[in-house]
């Protein structure tokens, strides 16, 4: 049995990595959510997001937090015009089509990314990549508490501009029901590519607080997703306190069970929690029941 | 109509002024080579390393081509193994269609494993450059030739210095942890190591095994601090290596050494770039090319003018280009069968690795070595065997 140091540290660490899944999945959640598809796409816009910050930090010097103003927005435009110019266009509201079209998405953007990127491993170094602060007995590094603060907070302005705004009224009114939304006079289009728009969105935050302690490369993506879906699934499909809360749970589980049973067999946690929530409660910890 | 007319004769008249000189020309035919690694997937770097090495090489042996068939070219035919045995093995069906007459490749130990089987299916020679696992060459697979050190003699080379090491040192070293990635290579190293290094008086505290990829090493660093083990040995490719240190310097885990086998980033130009702090010190027991010879500086320094690091991916590939293509000098033939056979009665010794003249036995070249290397103010050097020496060894690490 580890002493209490260790397993405070662990679930800090937990936690701190759990708000990075959180940020991730909400994207994945509100284009659920509202459009109903599963966006495969998620990995590959995240790792677009991470080169941009990358790029921004080796070419410009620009720092990862201070980037934030400049890769969000930009995700955000990718994000709308993606769904205008592409996704809308070639699914023809047929969701198997959507998603083909989304796998497509990643497809290219990730090969893309080898052609002019090359599949090397590229990882940053600020002033404060290694810098730890101390939390009671635990070292936690800095990029890691950033992360989790910004992920908050995150969270918070986008439960506040889809509850407090027109758009959000907007969004929440076509998750509901598409056609009356129509009759009332919502631009049902504008909308959907909103919502992608601010799922990517969330990327761009996301590869901001990310990169600091992590690194990026054309593949970078598919190690995030299977456990953005998880967290979806297990908070309840289209629910945003749930996307939040599953990715802290995810996150402890998955570190507590890494100090536990090992890296490999850790992720163990992960699935388990996942299956017994399918099993005990399939709507998700705060989805509505069908 | 005229148009028509007029456009075909004309393509016709160009047609055949392009194909003449092919066709009287006599150029002697490529010889078609397989250049088989992991460029996608996780292991793409390493993967991407490796093929420039072996692009390289061809550029190099093409420069006079292969003397005795006239001249010869050698045309690569590239593959991806996707970082995945199976794609590995599905890549050499295309070369033997392709009819190549041998393959290099193919990085990873469990790739190596799938492809070297799957050319001996039809007898097509396989150079393997790195894929350290034993397996691999001790099947009876009379295709299979692997010119640099498996990991038993990597293992066996680092345990038998370590000892030598701490014991100069007055023995401050007595517990070790092996962390390792979980595929052949990691899994094999870490279990030969765990053998042998009670027999040296070192106590292995845990072995820890983990995924490709890893996203955070917090949870091993912070059982590393539960174990608070005088040695630290990686076995692992390169970003995992990476993260792993950078974690340990996060959390402030300093062992007395951080003693790597083949470990992935330990002896890195690019790990050195990129995290100078965090390599200082380190300890590695790796592929690594003879630090004298002005051939192996010299493609150091037109590998760094194209922007790469001199990674041992990239000189262990070229190097294993070359022993093939003294094969196939010495063949005369683009024949399978003379290939393999040239290859198994190999001298070649025109290169730069610290391994001497090449004699195989049972596909396995006797003489590779690796060497011992530690990072010491900025630049890898090398601490161990004493002919390549160029430094001499920091052990232990703190007081």
């Amino acid at each position: 049995m580890y002493d209490f140091g260790i397993l405070f540290s662990s679930v800090l660490n937990g936690v701190t990595t759990g708000a990075v899944y959180a940020l991730i999945a909400l994207g994945l959640t509100l284009i659920y959510g509202v459009l109903h598809i599963i966006n495969f796409a998620h990995g590959a816009a995240l790792m677009v997001a991470l080169y941009a910050v990358y790029l921004l930090k080796t070419q410009l010097g620009i720092d990862p937090y201070l980037a934030l103003p400049l890769v969000v927005p930009g995700m955000f435009a990718l994000g709308y015009a993606l769904q205008r110019a592409i996704i809308n266009r070639a699914g023809h509201g047929k969701d198997e089509n959507i998603l083909l079209v989304t796998l497509g998405i990643s497809i290219v953007l990730e090969n893309l990314a080898l052609l002019v990127f090359k599949s090397d491993t590229r990882s940053i170094e600020t002033a404060y990549t290694l810098t730890t602060v101390a939390i009671g007995p635990a070292m936690i590094a800095l990029p890691k508490l950033v992360a989790f603060a910004g992920a908050l907070a995150t969270s918070a302005l986008l439960l506040l501009i889809l509850t407090r705004t027109d758009l959000g009224r907007a969004i929440r009114a076509v998750a509901k029901e598409k056609h009356g939304a129509k009759l009332m006079g919502i631009d049902v289009d504008h909308v959907y590519a909103m919502c992608f728009g601010i799922g990517l969105a969330c990327l761009g935050a996301a590869a901001c607080f990310l990169l600091p302690a992590y690194y990026v490369n054309p593949q970078v993506g598919a190690g995030f997703v299977p456990v953005a879906f998880t967290v979806v699934v297990l908070g309840g499909m289209g629910s945003f306190g749930g996307a939040l809360l599953g990715g802290l749970l995810i996150g402890v589980v998955e570190s507590l069970g890494g100090l536990f049973l090992g890296e490999s067999l850790g992720q163990i946690g992960i699935f388990a929690v996942f299956i017994a929530v399918l099993l005990f409660r399939p709507q998700g910890l705060f989805g509505a029941k069908a | 109509m005229t148009n028509r007319r007029a456009f075909i004769r004309q393509s016709t008249a160009a047609a055949t002024a392009l194909a003449f000189p092919l066709v009287g020309g006599a150029q002697p035919k490529a010889v078609k080579v397989g250049i088989l690694h992991p460029v996608t997937g996780a292991l793409a770097y390493s993967g991407q390393q490796c093929r420039e090495g072996a692009l390289m090489a061809i550029e190099d042996i093409n420069k006079t081509g292969i003397k005795s068939l006239g001249g010869a070219k050698i045309d690569a035919l590239l593959g991806d193994a996707q970082s995945a045995p199976q794609a590995g093995a599905a890549e050499i069906e295309k070369m033997n269609e392709a009819a190549c007459s041998a393959v290099v490749g193919a990085f990873a130990s469990a790739i190596c494993l799938a492809t070297t089987q799957a050319a001996a299916k039809y007898n097509l020679p396989h150079v393997v450059d790195v894929g350290v696992a034993d397996q691999i060459v001790e099947r009876g697979l009379k295709n299979t030739f692997r010119f640099g050190p498996g990991y038993r003699t990597c293992a066996q080379v680092a345990v038998s210095n370590l000892h030598v090491l701490n014991t100069l040192a007055g023995k401050p070293a007595k517990t070790v942890m092996i962390i390792h990635e979980e595929s052949l290579f990691g899994t094999g190293t870490a279990a030969l190591l765990a053998r042998e290094l009670p027999g040296f008086g070192f106590e292995v505290k845990e072995v820890i095994k983990h995924a490709n990829p890893t996203r955070d090493f917090n949870n091993i660093v912070l059982r590393m601090k539960a174990v608070n083990p005088d040695i630290v040995i990686p076995a692992n490719y390169y970003n995992e290596y990476a993260l792993l240190v950078r974690t340990m310097q996060q959390q402030k885990v300093a062992p007395k050494a951080i003693y790597s086998v083949l470990g992935g980033a330990a002896s890195s130009y690019k790990f050195l770039k990129e995290f100078p702090d965090a390599a200082n010190g380190i300890i590695d027991c790796n592929h690594w090319f003879n630090p004298k010879d002005k051939r192996a500086l010299d493609l150091r320094k037109r590998v760094e003018a194209k922007g790469l690091f001199f990674t041992y991916e990239l000189f262990n590939t070229y190097t294993a280009v070359q022993l093939l293509a003294d094969a196939i000098e010495r063949a005369k033939s683009t024949d399978r069968a003379a290939i393999t056979e040239a290859l198994a009665s190999s001298t070649f010794s025109n290169h730069f690795m610290p391994y001497g003249a090449t004699k195989f036995q049972n596909g396995q070249n006797l003489g590779a070595q690796p060497l011992m290397t530690q990072v010491i103010k900025g630049d890898i050097r090398v601490i161990v065997p004493r002919d390549y020496r160029e430094t001499d060894p920091v052990f232990p690490m703190k007081a």
